[in-house]
């Protein structure tokens, strides 16, 4: 992959993110335990966008929560530039699906809010809130409050608050699911035009086979629970990429295939599991 | 049809105003009705007298609501003090109760999600205790504290501490995950996370915890006065009580309510202007 501006922190040649045989079963050792990732690996390079595509539990969240160091992983291990996962570090920020900027503080006080814990002055960190917001498209909204905002809005200073930290790497679980189509297309649009200005690697989750069309450089298609990679399909199309395009036509049916097989057996299982419940209760 | 009608009627009356008119009409049909049975004379005017009637005599209720006026011969602007003494005395004692029940639970309900070893040393012991009614603890106030503002203060603090501090961990728990997961990206530390995040988060939610304790305060600090911690409007209606004054007893429950409905308005402002978020 190209090699791009903010790899200040980057031993040589290292990628933004290693997967090593990842694996996670939550609430391993009780008999509530659910394996959720297994023998996951994946090198994500600087600069690159990559979609992670799935049926639903098959552990895409659960991924992106082990790579922020949010939770431990059970096996296997994960590096960022190099240098193993251990905890959270706003080097790796997280996107929610639904924005969870801080309903008390303004628009600007939400994105200055990291700033803060840093511990930079507060003019300097407002003015650099300012910046973002404008960055985003939100100049104008600073004294805002979170509740004041569209849901589109929101989406946008949630990521104008993860950018104020530098990350060098974005992971974003579903940031666009819950808005409507035309507000969809246009962040991401939005956010294409981010990745590039910020060199940041993206993690990008969704169940839209459209949206990791327009995004990706690589989709990763999951298999049902416990989740692993089940194909990586590269999209080496120049963005922004026309969805009538009959290159795209064509990804879009394998894509769709490759993920019809897998969402037909995570529903075979979980009506197995109901099943097996009836018989107990 | 009938929609842009109320359309117009909103744009000459305020929100504020409505609900006033209506508050108003509300209390004078009751009255209204009242003071009819007394007309008709269905209604004792000895046993039940009408509105205007415990309302006229205020010199007169006023001069019993306090040792110093009840006997001697005190002058018109000493009986109104006394009655804005007690109707104080009373709201203080509540006042006082809510804010350090409030300020109390929320330490300990934090601290108790802050440190799991302080949590597991406490929560039976509060376990325990939630269930006993306030009005248990009314001898051991006046135990500890003896007579005077402190005992009635300690009762609505208990009744409030432990619905409270449940309250505070339940709304802990509550909290969107993402809130506290964020802070943790951006590099807060644990204490951090627990007066930047938390701690707002969980504010709002809390204080309408203690908007709806606000008549058992009240109800309580009536108790504690009543079976003579000093002073307060409970002790003027066991006075009420014990000279069979009907005219003192509806006074003072128009007192009393007067005061609920003011500290209730006072706590919905500072909810709406302070607190204006929703976690
Ligand atoms: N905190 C948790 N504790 C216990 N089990 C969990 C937890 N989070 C997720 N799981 C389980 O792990 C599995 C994977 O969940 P995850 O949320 O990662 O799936 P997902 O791929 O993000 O699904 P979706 O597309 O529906 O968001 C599920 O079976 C889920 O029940
Ligand atoms: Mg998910």
């Amino acid at each position: 992959m190209s090699d791009v501006s903010n790899a200040t922190t980057a031993p040589d040649g290292a990628p933004a993110i290693s997967c090593k045989s990842v694996g996670k079963i939550w609430g391993m050792g009780t008999d509530r335990a659910v394996e959720a990732l297994k023998d996951f690996s994946l090198d994500v390079g600087q600069n690159e966008f990559v979609v992670l595509l799935g049926p639903s539990g098959c552990g895409k969240s659960t991924l992106l929560y082990l790579i922020a160091g949010l939770e431990d992983l059970t096996a296997g291990a994960i590096e960022g530039h190099g240098v193993t996962v251990t905890g959270p570090d706003s080097d790796r920020s997280l996107i929610f699906q639904e924005s969870s900027l801080y309903p008390w503080l303004s628009v600007v006080e939400n994105v200055s809010f990291g700033l803060k814990l840093r511990g930079m002055a507060k003019g300097k960190r407002r003015k650099v809130a300012e910046r973002l917001l404008v960055d985003v498209g939100l100049g104008g909204f600073e004294s805002k409050r979170p509740d004041e905002l569209s849901g589109g809005m929101r989406q946008r200073a949630a990521v104008a608050r993860a950018l104020a930290m530098e990350p060098s790497v974005l992971l974003m679980d579903e940031p666009f699911a819950a808005l409507d189509v035309q507000t969809r297309t246009k962040l991401q649009d939005f956010l294409i035009q981010i990745w590039r200005d910020s060199g940041a690697s993206v993690l990008f989750v969704t169940h839209h086979i459209d949206e990791a069309m327009a995004l990706a450089d690589r989709v990763v298609v999951f298999t049902a629970r416990p989740g692993t990679i089940k194909s990586i399909v590269p999209i080496d199309l120049p963005r922004p990429r026309d969805p009538r395009d009959p290159e795209l036509h064509a990804l879009r049916d394998h894509l769709i295939d490759l993920l019809a097989d897998e969402v037909d057996r995570a529903f075979a299982e979980q009506e197995q599991i109901a099943d097996k419940d009836k018989i107990r209760a | 049809m009938s929609a842009p009608t109320v359309k117009a009627r909103r744009k000459w009356l305020p929100g504020f105003a409505t609900a006033a008119i209506w508050s108003i009409a509300s209390v004078a049909l009751f009255a209204g009705i009242w003071e009819f049975c007394w007309y008709m004379r269905w209604a004792n005017p000895m046993l039940m007298p009408p509105p205007h009637m415990f309302l006229q005599d205020v010199l007169y209720v006023g001069k019993l609501f306090d040792k110093s006026t009840r006997l001697g011969n005190p002058s018109d602007i000493e009986i109104v003090l006394t009655i804005l003494k007690t109707v104080g005395a009373t709201t203080m004692r509540v006042i006082i109760g809510l804010i350090a029940g409030l300020v109390v639970s929320l330490a300990v309900g934090m601290a108790i999600r802050y440190s799991p070893l302080f949590g597991k040393l406490v929560m039976p012991v509060i376990n325990l205790l939630a269930p006993v009614s306030p009005i248990g603890w009314l001898p051991v106030a006046m135990l500890i504290f003896g007579l005077g503002d402190a005992p009635a203060i300690f009762l609505v603090y208990i009744a409030l501490f432990f619905i409270m501090t449940l309250a505070t961990l339940s709304l802990i728990d509550r909290l969107p995950s993402s809130y506290v997961q964020s802070a943790r990206i951006m590099g807060a530390s644990r204490l951090q996370i627990f007066v930047l995040v938390i701690l707002p988060a969980i504010l709002p939610g809390l204080f309408v915890v203690l908007r709806i304790n606000l008549f058992a305060a009240l109800m309580i600090v009536l108790i504690a006065e009543s079976v003579g911690v000093g002073g307060g409007l409970g002790l003027v209606v066991i006075i009420a009580r014990n000279t069979f004054d009907a005219q003192l007893a509806f006074f003072t429950m128009f007192i009393i309510g007067a005061v609920g409905f003011v500290l209730d308005i006072a706590l919905r402002q500072i909810q709406r202007r302070v607190l204006y978020w929703q976690a």
